[in-house]
């Protein structure tokens, strides 16, 4: 243990804690810029000096670890002095025509400004000598350089978080800025839309391009039905931006809000996050049963899921020898734009030309995923369009709706059902845990030997996990799977799953299935929930995810009853014709470098 | 799959230089020396070859000033712009080779012979003014001196 003073007060904290952390301990905050709980230390921002009595320069609270004896003042006149400064530097580069920013109110650089109130005594205004660009060519992320602060956060969260390296730090002095391959756009580079980036961005530079206006616009005319469904992560991360604290379950809430906002039908992605389980297990056991009965050597194994638009790009772009592997059942969100204008448009007797299909997403890949040619099946724009959790949040303010205050309601039907299995696929561990609590049934025609249905070994924080499942005293049909043990992966986060599959190039590492999921946390630390989100944050959506499959009456895909009615009525079987149509899909090979 | 065009060059540098993240500079400043800047497809293939992104190359590329990513002239002239050359005539001496290349700073001359660039202090500051063409010095530079220097580049063909 070190000890140290900060403002004459002493404190011990453990070797190698920064003066950042210590201060905390005695409640000062110092602020930051380019520090991030999930991000290594950069160091490059200087907005977090602190003045050490008797030394020479000031130090940068966020990556100078405290020594013994050491006298730190976090708010002295010259650190005060130095803090201002750093502030209107950075201002006179920066476009600071806040009123008009996506990012007014939301905004690290806004808020200290403010706190310094730097207003009156600017710097030279140096904005307009430059060429900063905007691109918005990508349909997830808006790229707006006239924001950036060249902080790095996004740099290193696409190569720590993601091991993407999409974006890089470009040209030197003056001229630097934050680029992707030769100032491309992040539509043309291996960028996978997961928005990690926006969810760190301080200012405005990197935000969701935003379909608000288009949902208000279908809201607001009478001809148009509009049908919205809610992914599985939105009902653990909304009520942040609303007033309440990380790991708040607002389902019904949500709910009602959204019937309040004039959506016609609010129903549920967990119904087609059930349904997914029933096509993708089928799958997996249809892939199992050609290698181990049928000997077809050209079987892909293993094989991985496909939720996740983030990692579908990914490895379109980065394992591409892999798409086989990967199953070919749309995400949840899409099999629901699938359904929404044929099943749904057909039992609610509806015009499907005259439905609007929107989506709330923890994410911004899923604007990409919409946006694919190929989700087209109904015969329209199978989801029109996706709404981040934030920019749910921001209808809901914008429509005066008083959030906190709601009675809880209940989705609508048909499509509105769903299952404990179907909420887990927020996080990461659940779509595995799901798939196993019913492929195993099927095989067995037992439960999973998990006590109360929890599959722990799936769960967790780890970035790569394995777990195995022992397959005995099968039924009939699935006698060849007796004494098979089936091994599963999970990886989130895609430096992670780039680690697992390059382990499963090598032949390091044998495995029948393997989930990915591309944000860390799974999606409850997508790309498109609320700012702040870091590891504690995450821990806390996690636990109300297991806690909301905990309150639910039917924990198992299959018990569906509205998946279940839709084999009978409409879909016939999994991997039938029909569903093939409807639910399934390819994918595009794309340049690795 | 991707149809992949073989850059012998590239392979060659990497085998000489390594695949680790170090050997990126030198396989960079070897490209360089080759073809004077780095083509876009350059820099694909060498994040091919040391399996890292292209963004990457790229960042490192445009932080120096020496890793041209800029189509640049069989020979580059690079004017000193530091003080000591500034204070002794740098700007005669530019004008003077603009006059003669008929290309302004920053410009490459139409058939590729040329690139006229300035550079930050080359350390011949005793001998001010100074140029660099490619990787030789010239120094105490005149008018006359540098039109004589010129000409004897321009004769080569």
């Amino acid at each position: 243990m070190v000890s140290l003073s900060i403002n004459g007060m002493l404190v011990k904290v453990p070797q190698g804690t920064t003066i950042l952390d210590a201060a905390k301990k005695l409640n000062f905050r110092i602020p930051t810029l380019c520090q991030h709980d999930d991000l290594c230390v950069a160091g490059n921002c200087r907005v977090c000096v602190v003045e050490q009595l008797g030394g020479r320069s000031l130090l940068a609270a966020c990556a100078t670890p405290v020594s013994s004896g050491m006298q730190i003042l976090t708010n002295s006149l010259k650190v005060r002095a130095a803090r201002k400064h750093v502030i209107e530097l950075l201002l006179s580069e920066h476009n600071a025509d806040c009123t008009k920013c996506y990012k007014n109110g939301n905004c690290e650089l806004q808020d200290l400004s403010n706190e310094f109130s730097v207003g009156d005594h600017l710097l030279l205004d140096l904005t307009e000598t430059k060429e900063y660009t905007i691109d918005r060519f990508s349909p997830s992320i808006i790229k707006d350089d006239s924001k950036c602060i060249r902080c790095q956060r996004c740099v290193r969260t696409c190569e720590q978080l993601q091991g993407v390296n999409a974006l890089t730090v470009a040209y030197k002095g003056e001229h630097q800025k934050i680029s992707t391959f030769e100032e491309l756009s992040m539509a043309e580079v291996i960028c996978t839309n997961c928005g990690q980036c926006i969810n760190r961005c301080p200012t405005g530079a990197l935000v969701e391009r935003t379909y608000l206006d288009e949902v208000w616009d279908a809201i607001l005319d009478p001809e148009k039905h509009v049908v919205v469904q809610t992914a599985p992560a939105v009902r653990v991360g909304l009520g942040e931006e609303l007033g309440f604290e990380p790991g708040e379950r607002v389902t019904g809430k949500m709910v009602a809000a959204l019937k309040r906002l004039g959506f016609d039908s609010v129903l549920d992605t967990d119904f087609s996050a059930d349904l997914t389980i029933m096509e993708e297990g089928t799958e997996l056991l249809t892939r199992l049963k050609r290698a181990l009965v049928d000997k077809d050597p050209s079987v892909a194994l293993p094989m991985t899921t496909s939720c996740s638009p983030g990692w579908i790009k990914f490895i379109e772009h980065t394992f591409p020898e892999y798409l086989p592997n990967v199953s070919t059942c749309k995400s949840p969100q899409q099999m629901f734009g699938a359904l929404a204008k044929t099943y749904f448009a057909q039992v609610r007797k509806l015009d499907p030309k005259n439905i609007v299909s929107v989506s709330i997403m923890p994410c911004t890949a899923k604007k990409y995923e919409a946006n694919r040619p190929e989700m087209r099946s109904s015969g329209y724009k199978d989801v029109d369009y996706v709404l981040t959790t934030r920019e749910l949040a921001k209808m809901i303010k914008q429509a005066g709706v008083e959030f906190r205050k709601l009675k809880e309601d209940k989705y609508d039907s048909i499509m509105g059902k769903s299952t404990g299995a179907g909420v887990i696929f927020g996080a990461t561990g659940g779509v595995m845990e799901a798939a196993l609590r019913t492929a195993y049934e099927i095989i067995t025609g037992r439960e999973v030997p998990f006590e109360g249905l929890n599959i722990t070994p799936v769960r967790g924080m780890e970035g790569v996990r394995l777990a195995s499942i022992k397959i005995e005293e099968c039924k009939e049909e699935w006698s060849f799977l007796n004494g098979v043990e089936l091994k599963c992966a999970v990886a989130h986060g895609l430096v992670n799953a780039r680690e697992l599959m390059n382990r499963v190039k090598s032949g390091d590492l044998i495995v029948h299935f393997i989930e990915v999921m591309a944000c860390p946390g799974g999606c409850l630390g997508g790309g498109g929930q609320p700012i702040p989100t870091n590891e504690k944050i995450r821990k806390k959506r996690t636990e109300a995810i297991y806690a909301e499959d905990m309150s639910m009456e039917l924990r198992k895909s299959h018990e569906n009853p509205e998946v279940i009615g839709i084999y009978k009525e409409f879909l016939g079987e999994p991997l039938s014709h029909k569903s093939h149509e409807l639910l399934h899909t390819h994918y595009t090979e794309r340049v690795r470098y | 799959m991707e149809t992949i065009i073989e850059n012998e060059l590239v392979r060659e540098l990497a085998n000489k230089h390594g695949r680790t993240r170090e050997s990126l500079i030198p396989i960079l400043q070897d490209l360089v020396v080759q073809y004077r800047f780095l083509s876009k497809k350059d820099m694909v293939d060498v994040a091919r070859e040391l399996d890292i992104s292209a963004a990457d190359v790229f960042g490192t590329a445009t932080f120096y000033t020496f890793l041209d990513t800029e189509v640049r002239g069989k020979y580059i002239i690079r004017i000193c712009k530091t003080i000591s050359c500034a204070m002794k005539g740098k700007n005669e001496i530019l004008s003077t080779i603009e006059d003669i290349l008929k290309i302004k700073l920053g410009e490459t001359s139409s058939d590729r012979k040329f690139s006229l660039l300035e550079a930050n202090c080359i350390g011949w500051c005793h001998k001010a003014p100074a140029m660099l063409i490619n990787d030789t010095p010239y120094t105490e530079l005149t008018p006359e001196k540098v039109t004589e220097i010129l000409r004897e580049y321009i004769k080569i063909q």
